[in-house]
């Protein structure tokens, strides 16, 4: 028997410390080789890693949240054979090993009951007693429940006879969404609460928008936008085109107006690196596409939209937008952006205040398109109209070039065929 | 004046209730004044439970001696006993002042403040003892109980009730007890043994009224051949002339010479003459209403035990004076027994747990009703006892046990296990599968629980 450790991995260029987002496996259990046994995060992509060894789960390194460096020991592996690992008399004692006690201990009572609990809830669906039905429970029980503020009413019983054990009330209370002391039928005081660790993405996106909002002098710009034509044009491209090309929504022609506006603003398509007093225009457009995933807010990047083609560029905001709802996007699709696109589509709202996705220097937001009456030519005639609101970075575009640079995205998508004449 | 004393918790009464509470509250650091009129232990231990089982067993010994004046199966011949009735109640005495002093060394190490004396309620904070202001933040209410007396036969000379009748000076000559309940047969069949002739008066048309006439037969066969008298269905007009006068209610009148007349027809709740109705506590009759915490109508005035009603047992009202000492303590607790075991020391003696095949069957539950008889028990046959049986009330549906009753010599003891089972929540099988010690009277149990499910091994 040996001891296979694997370390933290290098897993973005430069990048010294990684954060631990979830274990799968626990002490004692044993895995498959290529078995995925945590997943970890950098700055922008979420990282499986896999076990390249058969084995016994020795100990873990650490625990959810905790920023680890690159090369430290993530888990330790009991392998058959000699293993990667010699603990040397010396290396015993160097290695910290509180941090082995600490990483075998608390990860444990973390995630062992919960599959447990898990299992017992699909098993036993909560059955509430009519009112004049005694619950059955032994004493110790009730006076568990009593003195935890359970009415036992609620709880379901997994015993003979439907009596309530002691893992029966275990599960209720570890339950979150606690239906303790509802009144049947009535609207019951609630008690209780749950504490979510900041962890993972969530402390990312809290960092970054905390970042963004402290450093950022924010200027927001709303415009209306008369889309009758841009509408009328997408509905009839991907009526000629949409079995072959795949279907074109407004995303990609507003990627397009952008691109052609950013032509004549070029302090629009930059990066400021304030702590280098450097503003960097791109000539490149990379189009961040705020995209949400199960966990939380992530951008994904449209590279180089400036070379693609509406249909190319639709079907590559798809792709990545895919990826990053599925954790599946890789550290390149997740960053680079020059300026940022964010849609909500049909929640839209008539007006939000988009946050400024740094070190980019302005992000476009997307409001919901209606049906409006306006007056054109002084007649009341029905449009598609649209609101555009977006951000600035005021340090560094000062209002007057945003609003023109918004007036130029007007002109461009209220009159498509601009969109293409170069 | 005295100085007013300052309290958490008053307690009124030094019976089982009041004095489990004070030892309770002891534990949990709550300072506590209990005050007792007469002697701590209350009626349970003074005059009730503890000296009728010393009694009984007097009684039992005397009547088991009297037997073997004639020839014995079991071999065993004395001449003549006599009996000092003197010497029994000093033995009883002994038993009482051990236990009720145990009680004093028991507050006293609990640092519970016993005050002696009559205490009158001035308002639900208050309470005066002889002069003495005590102040307090909860007031229990642990008065317990007293028998119930008949306008028609005042106590007084030959005319006792229970407490007289277990400090007997002399054996009467002829005992009439009016009352067929627990208490009026459990002395009644003591006097009886004890060498007096004994008749029982009974209102209704049954002795013990309050259980099913199955589990009653074997006592009223034994009253029978103790050769108590029965007459059942009459009521008391009086006593005149040495003569206890009772109607049939349909003109027949009963005459029955008696030198003492036991009055046991229950008990009510002591709940007048010390400031009670001062405070305006909603009433259940006699008894305080009380809820599930045993809080009354007013707001940290509590109540326990007898004095707020039935069943008026000493282990009900221990459990719910512990548990108003840890409500006030600051836990949350309810009252919500799943049984209250009831036993009954006659000969033989009766113990009734949970639900009964009627009240079983009058809420609609589908239920097995199984008894096992110990004749077919060999631990009973070794005790002489082969009248009676453990029966046991189960649903039919998932073999819950919802009950348990038994009838025989000894059963009291039955009663643990059974209410256990209860609380618990076993079902059949449980007890079925649950090894009981041989030879005991405990395998009538498990038989029943195994005659329920179909399979006794041993009828």
């Amino acid at each position: 028997m040996g001891t296979h450790v694997i370390k933290m991995p290098d897993i973005g260029e430069g990048i010294a410390q990684v954060e631990l987002v979830e274990w799968f496996v626990k002490v004692g259990d044993v895995i498959a080789e290529d078995q995925v046994v945590a997943d970890v995060m950098t700055d922008k992509a979420t990282v499986e890693i896999p076990s390249p060894v058969s084995g016994k789960v020795l100990a873990l390194g650490g625990q959810p949240g905790e920023v680890m460096a690159v090369g430290s020991e993530l888990i330790r592996i009991e392998v058959e054979g000699s293993g990667n690992h010699v603990d040397t008399p010396q290396a015993k004692q160097a290695e910290p090993a509180p941090a082995a006690v600490q990483a075998a201990a608390r990860p444990e009572p973390r995630v062992e009951p919960q599959p447990q609990v898990a299992a017992t809830h699909a098993a036993a669906p909560i059955v509430p007693r009519e009112a004049h039905d005694k619950p059955l429970a032994s004493p110790a029980v009730r006076k568990r429940a009593l003195d935890a503020g359970i009415e036992l009413r609620y709880v379901h019983g997994s015993g003979p006879a439907g009596r309530i054990l002691h893992e029966d009330l275990d599960a209720f209370i570890s339950k979150p969404q606690s239906s303790a002391g509802q009144a049947p039928g009535g609207y019951g005081k609630r008690t209780d609460s749950e504490q979510v660790p900041v962890i993972g993405l969530r402390r990312k996106i809290a960092q970054r928008m905390q970042d963004a909002k402290r450093r950022v002098a924010h200027f927001s710009y709303v415009e209306e936008i008369d889309v009758t034509a841009l509408e009328a044009l997408r509905q009839q491209l991907n009526a000629k085109h949409g079995d072959s090309r795949g279907k074109l929504t407004l995303l990609p022609f507003l990627v397009r107006a952008m691109v052609v506006a950013l032509r004549d603003f070029p302090q629009i398509n930059a990066t400021y690196d304030d702590e280098a007093q450097v503003i960097t225009r791109h000539g490149a457009v990379h189009v961040g596409i705020a995209t949400q995933g199960d966990n939380g807010l992530m951008v994904p990047v449209l590279r180089h939209a400036e070379a693609g083609s509406l249909w190319s560029n639709a079907s590559e905001i798809a792709r990545v937008a895919h990826a990053a709802r599925n954790n599946k996007a890789s550290r390149e699709e997740l960053s680079g952006s020059t300026i940022t696109l964010t849609s909500l589509g049909a929640l839209g709202g008539i007006v939000s205040t988009p946050v400024v996705n740094t070190p980019e220097v302005a992000i476009v937001g997307v409001n919901r398109m209606v049906e409006r009456p306006v007056v054109i030519d002084g007649q009341i005639v029905v449009r598609k109209m649209m609101n555009l609101s977006s951000s600035f970075d005021h340090r560094v575009v000062d209002g007057m070039d945003a609003a023109l640079f918004i007036q130029a995205v007007r002109g461009l998508l209220e009159q498509p065929a601009c969109l293409f004449v170069e | 004046m005295q100085e007013l004393i300052n309290t958490t918790l008053l307690i009124i009464g030094g019976g089982p209730g009041g004095y489990v509470a004070a030892i309770r509250a002891g534990q949990l650091g709550i300072p506590t004044v209990l005050v007792e009129g007469q002697a701590l232990g209350g009626t349970c231990l003074n005059i009730g439970c503890i000296p009728s089982k010393a009694l009984i067993h007097v009684a039992e010994q005397f009547h088991q001696a009297s037997r073997y004046t004639e020839p014995s199966p079991l071999g065993i011949s004395v001449s003549s006993p006599r009996l000092d009735i003197s010497r029994s109640v000093e033995w009883k005495d002994g038993i009482v002042d051990r236990l009720t002093s145990g009680v004093a060394a028991l507050l006293k190490k609990h640092g519970v403040k016993v005050i002696h004396g009559w205490a009158k309620i001035l308002d639900g904070k208050s309470v005066e003892v002889e002069g003495q202001r005590i102040q307090c933040e909860h007031l229990l209410l642990a008065t317990g109980s007293s028998s119930v007396e008949l306008p028609m036969l005042p106590i007084g000379g030959p005319i006792i009730s229970s407490t007289e009748a277990l400090a007997p000076k002399a054996m009467p000559e002829h005992l009439v007890v009016v009352g067929g309940g627990y208490i009026g047969l459990e002395l009644g069949i003591a006097y009886r043994k004890l060498g007096a002739k004994v008749s029982v008066v009974e209102a209704r048309e049954r002795i013990l009224p309050t259980y099913d006439a199955e589990l009653t037969a074997p006592v009223a066969d034994s009253i029978k051949k103790l050769g108590i008298a029965l007459y059942l269905g009459h009521s008391v007009e009086g006593y005149a002339d040495g003569c206890l006068l009772a109607s049939d209610g349909q003109g027949g009148q009963l005459r029955l010479e008696a030198d003492q007349v036991l009055v046991a027809v229950g008990r009510r709740p002591r709940s007048k003459g010390f400031g009670l109705e001062s405070l305006d506590l909603k009433m259940n009759g006699a008894a305080i209403a009380i809820d599930e915490r045993c809080q009354t109508s007013m707001r940290n005035v509590w109540a326990i035990g007898d004095v707020a009603g039935e069943p008026m047992l000493a282990h009900r009202a221990m459990a719910q004076g512990e548990m108003v000492a840890e409500i006030i303590a600051g836990k949350t607790r309810r009252f919500e027994p799943a049984a209250i075991a009831a036993v009954c020391f006659t000969d033989p003696e009766v113990v009734v747990v949970g639900k009964t095949p009627e009240q079983a069957g009058q809420q609609g539950v589908d239920c097995i009703v199984a008894q096992f008889p110990f004749a077919a028990n060999g631990r009973a046959m070794s005790l002489e006892s082969k009248s009676g049986f453990v029966r046991v009330v189960a649903r039919r549906d998932n073999h819950l046990i919802l009950g348990w009753q038994a009838v025989g010599v000894a059963v009291s003891e039955l009663s643990s296990a059974f209410a256990q089972s209860l609380e618990m929540g076993a079902r059949l099988e449980d007890i079925a599968g649950t090894i009981h010690a041989h030879p005991t009277l405990g395998e009538a149990v498990q038989e029943a629980a195994l005659r329920a499910l179909g399979h006794a091994l041993h009828i």
